[in-house]
């Protein structure tokens, strides 16, 4: 298997622009286990780069390493130019489990204002701005629903909405539809993909689903655990527009599932 | 309904037979009174000025000295829960003064307030501040880190954070506290008022004793049982209407 590991030098390589985010030697260390190790990439911007590997493999813990969430042990995680030592105000975080990510004394409307409020938005825009994130993710009409009285993917979706109130540059999510059911997932992966597209923001997307790795990726890094490093790096070579069903057809579609299966298989 | 009615089937006989004996052999005592005897003096009370204004002594200085217990002991609490090291330094404090009973500083209290409302509230503010501060530590403890991570990447201030976030979400269990605060202000207020305080209803049931009136302290300690049960309800019925998902808190 080829691994094609991108270590990329200050400034980034010609004709490439320069990258958003970036990751250098880095390693995190709890006590004295060693979760991350030399972890090296960089994500160029409107790229969506997805993550995979076995449990254990620190999926969750790069993910924070990159929100500035956790700081790391060695090395050094770049932003835009800037070493990340705390959350940036652009950087934000889908997670997997929004019922503890939601404000549950907020109404939808509300829980997307905390964003505008923690922006310092007027509060003469907010209404505006809300009712155009909310219809952005399909919550037009239930603004005044509590997070208590959604379906989950509802709740999902009011998170995502949260993250948009943000502008994010870079949209990072953990495992976000993990915990949905398979209809509810594959729509809102095209709704992702439809607002990453509409936004331009860049993407970095926790999943344990390889097909949902490469549906959505443009580019998959694969970690292999104890402690977590890149193990490979593979390019999605599919166009940008994807479809559930004739994408997941495609040849080039079924290697790479086949590649990224083997790759796990090797720890399972 | 059927289980409160099976319940009520003890003391109501043990009433009935109090009054019986009453009735048989005639009670002359300074320390006991017929039920009968009771429930004349429990609705005369009604008509009585100086009993509502006993009422309204304890309740004020009950009052008072909760939302000054209840506050001081919010306000530490969630400071103690926000700032692990603060809470550390001051445990042995805490840990030291928290056992005291409220009645043994009657005496220092009545040395430094003297007779009167102050003593009270002095003494009720102290006893609510632990409960309180305690359950509020450990509220804040409970906030989901999920939450906090969210305030981080949403980089909300200090005050913002704990207005929006931790505040909010604290809130259903402070009420919990709030509330059994609420009964132990009554305890600890009625206790003062017998043991040394010239005021409200506690100082009632011991004027009537001492005047060998046993039908009005008894009177009188119905309604002492009476108020605690009414505050406790109103607490609890407002309780569930703001908090209808705390049943798994709620005793």
């Amino acid at each position: 298997m080829e691994a094609r590991l991108q270590v990329v030098g200050a400034g980034g390589t010609a004709g490439r622009p320069a990258p958003v985010l970036e990751i250098k030697n880095a390693s995190v260390r709890f006590n004295d286990f060693l979760v991350l190790d030399d972890i090296s990439f960089s994500m160029s911007p409107g790229e969506f780069v997805c993550v995979i590997g076995p449990s254990g493999s620190g999926k969750t813990t790069l993910l924070r390493l990159l929100a500035g969430l956790i700081a790391p042990s060695g090395g050094s995680v770049t932003y835009k130019g800037q070493v990340q030592s705390e959350p940036a105000r652009d950087i934000a975080i889908v997670f997997q489990d929004y019922g503890n990510a939601l404000l549950p004394w907020r109404t939808a409307a509300g829980n997307v204002s905390l964003a505008l409020e923690a922006a310092r938005v007027p509060k003469a825009e907010r209404s505006d701005r809300i009712a155009a994130l909310l219809s952005k993710v399909g919550l037009g009409s239930h603004g005044e629903r509590f997070p208590g009285q959604m379906s989950g993917g509802m709740q999902q979706r009011l998170q995502i909405a949260r993250c948009l109130a943000q502008e994010p540059s870079v949209l990072l999510m953990d495992e976000p539809f993990g915990a949905l059911d398979a209809m509810t997932r594959q729509k809102l992966q095209d709704e992702l993909l439809r607002i990453v597209a509409d936004s331009g923001v860049t993407g970095f997307f926790v999943t344990h689903d390889l097909e949902e790795a490469i549906y959505l990726g443009d580019r998959i890094i694969a970690l292999e655990p104890n402690p977590g490093r890149i193990g490979a790096v593979f390019d999605v070579p599919l166009p940008r527009q994807r479809d559930q069903l004739t994408t997941r057809e495609v040849p080039a579609f079924l290697k790479l599932r086949r590649q990224l299966f083997d790759f796990i298989g090797r720890f399972e | 309904m059927r289980a409160f009615l099976k319940g009520a089937v003890i003391p109501l006989a043990l009433v009935a037979a109090w009054q019986l004996s009453a009735n048989l052999w005639g009670i002359t005592s300074d320390t006991l009174a017929a039920p009968a005897d009771i429930v004349v003096a429990f609705v005369a009370a009604l008509g009585a000025p100086e009993f509502w204004r006993a009422m309204g002594q304890t309740l004020l200085a009950a009052a008072a000295g909760l939302f000054i217990g209840a506050a001081a002991g919010l306000i530490t609490g969630v400071a103690f829960g926000l700032l692990p090291p603060l809470s550390r330094i001051m445990r042995l404090t805490v840990e030291v003064l928290r056992p005291l009973p409220a009645i043994a500083i009657v005496p220092i209290a009545i040395l430094v307030f003297g007779f009167g409302y102050m003593l009270e509230i002095a003494i009720v503010a102290f006893a609510t501040f632990f409960p309180v501060m305690i359950l509020s530590e450990a509220a804040v403890g409970q906030v989901h880190p999920r939450l906090i991570e969210v305030a981080r990447v949403l980089r909300l201030g200090t005050i913002p954070r704990l207005g929006k976030i931790v505040l909010p979400a604290i809130l259903p269990r402070s009420f919990v506290a709030l509330r059994l605060a609420a009964g132990l202000a009554l305890v600890v207020a009625i206790t003062v008022e017998v043991a040394a305080n010239p005021l409200g209803l506690g100082s009632r049931l011991m004027q009537a004793a001492g005047s060998l009136r046993p039908a009005d302290m008894f009177a009188t300690l119905l309604w002492i049982a009476l108020l605690g049960w009414g505050v406790n309800s109103v607490l609890v019925l407002i309780e569930r209407s703001l908090f209808p998902d705390l049943k798994e808190l709620t005793r």
